[in-house]
C-alpha cells in the first residue's frame, strides 16, 4: 500500500540501524539468560544433592576415619558456631563503635582517613587476613585455635559494619539530635539512646550482611582454626568449621565424603539464610519505626 | 490537644504512681545532662574503636613486611622473576603464581565484563519495571554464595562439562592458536577463569547498574528526541556518560578476582608452571598460600609465602583504591542507589 503521508527524512530509521537496535536488545537479553543459568544450576544442584545427603547421622555424628562410610559433621557445625560467636563478640562492638565515630564525630580529615582505611580493609583478600591472624595469634599460642579463626573473621567483619553503621546513623534526622540536646541530654546519651536506637534495624541489617559474608569464609580459617576431626569446645585448640570441612571433603577421593560435602554446603547455606532471616524478623517486630 | 486542658498529664492513668513512672523514665536521661566526664569517656571510647580500624591496617602491613624480611634478604627482586619453587632446596621464585593469578583474573574479566554490563544495561534501560527488582535481587544472590560452594559446584559440575564438551570443541576449532591445546583435563586455567567470572559478575553488574542509574534522565530524552534508536541512545547518552564508573566497577571485580582463593584452588590444578595453553593446570598466589602455608616447615619457606601474601596485598590495595576513585568520580554528589 502506498504511503500517503511520508515520514520526514529526519525521522526515518534505516533498516541497518533498526537491525543494530534489535541485535543489542537480543544481546542484553542473552546476557541475562547466560548469567542466570549458573545461579539456577548452582542452587538447583545444591538442593538436589544436599537434600538426598542430609540425614540424622550427618547432623549428630563426628567424622569417621578416611574412607569409611557414614559419620557426619556435627562437630564442624558446632565449631562454626563457636568461631562465628567469637568473631561477632570481637567484631560487632568495634565496628559499630567506629561507625558511630565516623557518623557523629568524623566530619574531618581524620574521619576521612578512617573511611578510606576501612574501604581498603574491605578489599584485602581473606587469605591475607588469615596470614595476619596466624602471625599474631597462632605463632604466639604455638598452635592453631578457634580464637585465631575468630580473630581472622572479626577483622573481616569490622570494616563492613563500620561503613554500614555510619551510613545508617547519617540517615537519622538531625532534628532528633537537636531535640535531645534541647532537653538537656548529654551527647553520649543522645548518641546511644536516641540516634543508635533509631537506627537499630538498619545497623542490625548491616551486621547480618557482614555475618553472612564471613560465615562462608574458608580461606582465613585454613591456618587459624585449622580443622579438627573431633569435638572441641576449648578456645585455644584446633577447631573444625563447616566451610573447612566442605573443602577437605570436596577435594578428597572418597564418594561418601563428596556426598557429605554437598550436605554440608546445603546446611551452610541454610544456616546463613536462617540466621539472617531470624534477626531481620526479630528486628522488624521489635522496632518497626526504625530506619531502612 | 485535649490533654493540654487537663491539670495533670494522663500517662498511665490518674493514680499518683504515674508521676513516679514519668520520673523513672526521664531520670536516666536527664541525670547525665551534666555528665561532661561521661561525655569525654564516651568520646575516647568511640575514638578508640576508630583507631582500632587504623591499627588493623597497620598490623597487617607490619606483620607482612616484618615476617617477609628473610625471604626479601635472600632473593630480593629476583623473587618475583624466578620460576623455580623448590621447598626442598629452599629456592623460591614467585613468577608462576603471579602469572597464574594474572592470567586467571584477566580470563575472568574477558568473560565477565560483557555479560555483567549487558545485564546492567538490560536492568536499567530495557527491562519492564516489575522485573527490575527480582532481577537485581537474583544477581545479588549470586554474590551471597560462599566461595567454597562455588568450588564444590565447579569440581563436580563445571569441570566434567568442560572436559567432555567444551574443551574438545575448543581444541578442534581454536587449537591452532596454541591457547587451547593439550589434554583436556577439565581442571586448569580455563576452569579457574570461568568460575572466577561467575563470581565477579554480580559485583561488576551491581556497580554498573548503580552508575547507569545516575546518568541524568534528560540525556536519554535528548538522544531519543534527536531520533536515536534505543541502542544508539544507550551507546551515546548512557554508556558514554557512565564509562568511568563502569571501568571502576570492572577494576573492583578484578580486585576480587585477584584475591579469590577457595574456588580457584579447587579447580586450577595447583601446579607451579607457566604454560601457554589454557587447558594446562596452573597455580595462583592465593592458592599457594591456601595449600602450603599450614605445612610450611622452615623459616625461609614461611617467609617466602608471606612475601607472596604481601605482594597480593599491595596489588589488591592499589587496584581497589583505583576502582573506588573511578566509581566515586561518577556517583559523586548523587545519593547511592538513588533510582534503584
Amino acid at each position: 500500500m502506498p504511503d500517503t503521508t511520508p515520514t520526514p527524512a529526519v525521522l526515518q530509521i534505516s533498516a541497518w540501524r533498526r537491525l543494530k537496535d534489535h541485535t543489542a536488545t537480543a544481546f542484553a537479553i542473552a546476557t541475562v539468560v547466560i548469567v542466570l543459568t549458573p545461579l539456577v544450576a548452582i542452587f538447583g544442584y545444591l538442593v538436589y544433592k544436599g537434600i538426598g545427603s542430609i540425614n540424622v547421622a550427618f547432623l549428630t555424628q563426628i567424622p569417621k576415619p578416611p574412607g569409611e562410610v557414614g559419620g557426619g559433621m556435627a562437630n564442624a557445625i558446632a565449631g562454626s558456631v563457636l568461631i562465628l560467636a567469637i568473631a561477632s563478640l570481637l567484631g560487632v562492638p568495634l565496628g559499630i563503635g567506629a561507625g558511630i565515630y565516623l557518623a557523629e564525630y568524623g566530619r574531618n580529615r581524620f574521619g576521612d582517613t578512617i573511611r578510606f582505611v576501612s574501604d581498603v580493609l574491605n578489599g584485602v583478600p581473606s587469605i591475607v587476613i588469615g596470614i595476619v591472624a596466624y602471625a599474631i595469634v597462632v605463632l604466639r599460642q604455638k598452635h592453631f585455635s578457634a580464637l585465631a579463626g575468630g580473630v581472622a573473621l572479626a577483622i573481616m567483619m569490622v570494616p563492613t559494619i563500620t561503613r554500614t553503621t555510619e551510613e545508617m546513623l547519617l540517615l537519622v534526622p538531625n532534628a532528633l539530635r537537636e531535640a535531645a540536646y534541647g532537653l538537656g541530654v548529654s551527647r553520649w546519651r543522645t548518641t546511644l539512646s536516641i540516634v543508635l536506637r533509631t537506627a537499630t534495624s538498619g545497623i542490625i541489617t548491616g551486621v547480618m550482611l557482614a555475618f553472612a559474608r564471613v560465615a562462608g569464609e574458608t580461606a582465613p580459617l585454613l591456618f587459624t582454626a585449622f580443622g579438627n576431626q573431633y569435638w572441641n569446645w576449648k578456645l585455644d585448640q584446633p577447631t573444625a568449621a563447616l566451610p573447612l570441612q566442605i573443602f577437605t571433603y570436596a577435594i578428597s577421593p572418597y564418594d561418601d565424603w563428596h556426598r557429605q560435602a554437598w550436605a554440608g554446603a546445603l546446611v551452610l547455606i541454610i544456616l546463613i539464610v536462617s540466621a539472617v532471616a531470624a534477626v531481620r524478623f526479630a528486628v522488624r517486630r521489635g522496632t518497626l519505626g526504625g530506619v531502612a | 490537644m485535649a490533654n493540654q486542658a487537663l491539670p495533670q498529664p494522663r500517662l498511665k492513668g490518674p493514680q499518683p504512681v504515674a508521676k513516679q513512672e514519668v520520673k523513672k523514665h526521664l531520670n536516666p536521661l536527664l541525670k547525665s545532662s551534666d555528665g561532661v566526664f561521661a561525655d569525654r569517656v564516651f568520646g575516647w571510647l568511640i575514638l578508640g574503636c576508630a583507631l582500632v580500624v587504623l591499627a588493623i591496617l597497620g598490623l597487617i602491613v607490619w606483620q607482612l613486611v616484618s615476617r617477609s624480611q628473610p625471604s626479601w634478604h635472600a632473593f630480593g627482586w629476583k623473587f618475583f622473576g624466578a620460576q623455580d619453587w623448590d621447598p626442598v632446596n629452599d629456592q623460591y621464585g614467585a613468577l608462576p603464581f603471579i602469572y597464574g593469578t594474572l592470567v586467571s583474573s584477566l580470563l575472568a574479566l574477558i568473560i565477565a565484563v560483557p555479560l555483567a554490563v549487558g545485564v546492567a544495561v538490560f536492568t536499567t534501560e530495557m527491562c519492564p519495571k516489575w522485573l527490575r527488582g527480582p532481577l537485581s535481587f537474583t544477581t545479588e544472590l549470586l554474590a551471597a554464595i560462599p566461595s567454597v560452594i562455588y568450588g564444590l559446584w565447579a569440581i563436580f559440575v563445571l569441570v566434567p562439562i568442560l572436559r567432555s564438551y567444551v574443551q574438545p570443541f575448543l581444541a578442534k576449532s581454536l587449537g591452532w592458536t596454541g591457547l587451547f591445546s593439550g589434554p583436556p583435563y577439565g581442571i586448569g586455567m580455563l576452569a579457574a577463569g570461568i568460575i572466577l567470572a561467575i563470581m565477579i559478575i554480580p559485583i561488576i553488574s551491581s556497580i554498573a547498574r548503580e552508575v547507569l542509574s545516575v546518568v541524568p534522565q534528560h540525556q536519554r530524552e535528548a538522544a531519543l528526541a534527536l531520533g536515536a534508536t534505543r541502542w544508539e541512545m544507550i551507546r551515546m547518552a548512557v554508556l558514554r556518560n557512565a564509562r568511568a564508573g563502569i571501568v571502576g566497577g570492572v577494576i573492583l571485580g578484578l580486585g576480587r578476582a585477584l584475591g579469590e582463593t577457595m574456588a580457584v584452588t579447587m579447580v586450577i590444578g595447583n601446579r607451579p608452571e607457566i604454560a601457554k595453553s589454557l587447558f594446562a593446570p596452573g597455580y595462583t598466589m592465593a592458592s599457594v598460600l591456601a595449600n602450603e602455608f599450614s605445612e610450611a616447615a622452615g623459616d625461609l619457606y614461611l617467609s617466602a609465602l608471606i612475601e607472596i601474601g604481601l605482594a597480593l596485598f599491595l596489588v589488591t590495595i592499589i587496584v581497589n583504591a583505583l576502582a573506588r576513585f573511578m566509581v566515586w568520580s561518577v556517583t559523586r554528589g548523587q545519593p547511592a542507589r538513588a533510582r534503584a
